[in-house]
């Protein structure tokens, strides 16, 4: 069952990646086949099942673009 | 309340500021002005103000800055080189419309210069005094009294308009002792809802803030800005006339130098020239009005100054090239004594007809 | 399910204009957060310095102003004394601003003990300016203004402000932290509540430099930015707390 879910803010996200470095899960990653309007690649989950709601995802985020609910 | 006290320029500066409500000044020692310093650090500790010794003047002006910003009555007090330090703070609050008031007590330069009575920073307080398009209100007191009520007056022109006031006097001013009747009439303040006093959770964020990227706004703000200088032009010019109706030779000379030329007129006047004296009292504004209407009437005109010739280029643009205008000066802390003034009256004048 | 992370109210919703990677925006969340946690966001007036985070103001809920290059702790002063009872005040300056052009005022409000926050972002490097030689950058660190490294044959060793200031009798409290893993930051945010809640309490000068990235300017990807900090910054600038008045008096009681 997902324990976890995360809500993007994609359109603020610039592909800086340091949200893909710092998940222990390894879930994340940056969506080379989409660009947001600012014109980058932002970041995106490839499997929230996996996700366990640490937040060391949003805690390194740089522009605070990621929600976390457990 | 009327009686009177016998009182420095400088002393007068410091407790008219409190009369007006000002509860924080923020200084540096510099001669001839730490009167006020001294004056504001025995005083403000007992009732309630704050008295702070800066690092520099650059510290001091930022930290009247920090005060203004949080909308309360705030000053602070210099001579000539600790003015040219605080040059970037005045640019800061004109840019962000941040009332203040600032004292430069002059004294000769340029450079570290002498510390006897000047008039040289002229320009520099007309012309705003640091970068950018702005001026500041300039008040020239000739007598210990109007030192006192230029600054109420200087603290509710800057709260009025938003805007630093400068208190533009000299060594002789500020060390000079007169009576002083210190029955004044304060104004109160006004509600100052741009504040950064914090939102209380109640409003919007307030920003007090100079910077703005896009040309079309900055434009805009200065615009604004001159819009609002255009009403003080209108409203706040201050100045003095003596003997000029029937004036053929029209001095104009500010602080100092207005009190030798007023005795130098009155000695013209018994030889039978008439001279008369135009006395700015708000620099900037420049009175042009009375220079304007006396330039229909007299034959010349003499700029009285403590320095090279600065306000004079004021007195030409002022009179519309309609009359000569000529110089007479002591600079680097001399001042001119009424005979100079006389001789100068006598040679404009063509001789003693 | 309970939200368990999302942005702090006193941080705007609007974008951050800082380049991609840059911990500007990590440290300016953790400040609204503690602005958050301690319930003073109604209070609080923060003071935006002159380089990359001049915009700052626009990006806290809380009054702001802007202030001249440097001229930060003067400005907060003032502020401060305005009002010390109702206003919380905070600087936020990089290491052009507090350790160059404003180092007199960095010092003299710590030696005043003047009771402010102060968050340094120590990067090593002037950002806004396009990556010019900082007080902080590291000997043998190219910028556009020592493209051949930092020679300290020429322009001297770069400043180590916390130990420096540490000298003074002044200050409260003084630590320095950084924010390039999950780890650090926790300690970051403890470090920055700890400066606020000085504040409150009345104690004085508290200053926490964050050891910062700026990958933009380091000509580095934004992970190699956070690696160099730990190969190269923290040697140099070893993290820890430089002066806690209040934990060495209870020390020695």
């Amino acid at each position: 069952m997902n324990m976890a879910k995360l809500t993007f803010k994609t359109d603020n996200c610039k592909g800086c990646s340091l949200c893909v470095y710092a998940c222990p899960k390894g879930i994340l990653q940056i969506a080379t086949d989409k660009i947001n309007k600012k014109g980058h690649h932002p970041a995106e989950c490839i499997d929230m099942e996996k996700c366990i709601g640490c937040a060391s995802c949003a805690m390194m985020c740089p522009d605070c673009i990621i929600k976390v609910e457990r | 309340m009327s009686d009177k006290i016998l009182m420095k320029g400088n002393e007068a500066i410091a407790e008219a500021a409190i009369i007006a409500g000002c509860r924080h000044y923020f200084g540096y020692p510099i001669t001839p002005q730490t009167e006020i310093a001294a004056y504001m650090a025995k005083k403000m500790p007992k009732i309630g103000g704050t008295f702070l010794q800066a690092e520099s003047e650059i510290a001091a002006i930022n930290m009247v800055y920090g005060v203004a910003s949080a909308g309360k009555r705030v000053m602070t007090s210099s001579s000539s080189p600790g003015v040219s330090l605080k040059g970037e703070g005045l640019s800061y609050l004109a840019g962000s419309d941040l009332p203040s008031l600032i004292v430069n007590v002059q004294r000769g330069g340029p450079g570290l210069g002498g510390i006897q009575p000047s008039q040289s920073d002229y320009f520099q307080s007309t012309r705003g005094g640091g970068h950018g398009d702005y001026h500041m209100i300039v008040l020239a007191p000739a007598s210990v009294q109007e030192m006192a009520e230029l600054t109420v007056k200087g603290f509710e022109l800057a709260d009025t308009y938003r805007m630093t006031s400068m208190i533009l006097a000299d060594g002789t001013m500020g060390q000079m002792m007169e009576p002083v009747n210190l029955d004044l009439d304060v104004k109160p303040a006004h509600e100052k809802p741009w504040a950064t006093t914090g939102t209380q959770m109640a409003r919007e964020h307030n920003i007090v803030n100079s910077l703005s990227l896009v040309p079309e706004e900055l434009e805009e703000l200065n615009f604004k800005r001159y819009d609002r200088y255009k009403v003080i032009e209108e409203n706040e010019t201050m100045f003095e006339e003596y003997k000029v109706e029937d004036a053929d030779i029209v001095l104009a000379a500010f602080g100092i130098a207005a009190r030798v030329s007023k005795n130098a007129v009155d000695e013209a006047r018994k030889m039978g020239i008439k001279a008369g004296l135009i006395r700015p009292i708000t620099l900037w504004p420049f009175p042009k009005a009375p220079f304007k209407a006396a330039a229909e009437h007299a034959k010349a005109f003499i700029s009285v100054e403590l320095n090279m010739g600065q306000m004079i280029e004021d007195v030409i643009l002022a009179t519309e090239s309609k009359c000569p205008v000529t110089l007479c000066n002591r600079a680097g802390g001399m001042i001119p004594d009424p005979k100079q003034v006389l001789n100068s009256i006598i040679e404009v004048n063509g001789g003693m007809k | 399910m309970a939200v368990v992370f999302d942005k702090p109210h006193a941080l705007i919703d609007v974008p951050l204009h800082y380049c991609p990677g840059c911990t500007h925006g990590i440290v300016h969340r953790l400040v609204a957060e503690v602005i958050d946690e301690l319930g003073i966001e109604g209070k609080t007036i923060g003071i935006a310095p002159v380089g990359c985070s001049v915009m700052a103001y626009n990006y806290f809920n809380c009054d702001m102003i802007e202030a001249a290059h440097g001229r930060a702790p003067a400005v907060a002063t003032g502020v401060k004394r305005a009002d010390p009872e109702n206003h919380i005040v905070f600087t936020y300056q990089g290491d052009g601003d507090l350790a160059s052009i404003g180092m007199a005022e960095t010092v003299h409000a710590a030696a005043r003990n003047e009771n402010i926050t102060v968050i340094f972002i120590n990067n090593a490097i002037y950002g806004m300016t396009g990556g010019q030689m900082a007080p902080t950058s590291l000997v043998g660190q190219v910028t556009q203004t020592s493209p051949y490294g930092r020679d300290p044959k020429a322009c001297g060793y770069p400043i180590k402000v916390c130990e420096m200031l540490s000298e003074l009798v002044g200050p409260e409290y003084l630590e320095r932290v950084t924010v390039n893993n999950v780890k650090n930051i926790r300690a970051a945010k403890k470090a920055i509540k700890k400066a606020f809640q000085n504040q409150i309490d009345g104690k004085g000068f508290s200053l926490v430099e964050v050891v910062s990235s700026c990958p933009t300017n380091w000509g580095m990807t934004p992970k190699q930015a956070l690696d160099w900090i730990d190969s190269d910054m923290l040697p140099y600038y070893p993290l820890g707390v430089y002066k806690d008045r209040s934990a060495e008096q209870k020390e020695a009681e």
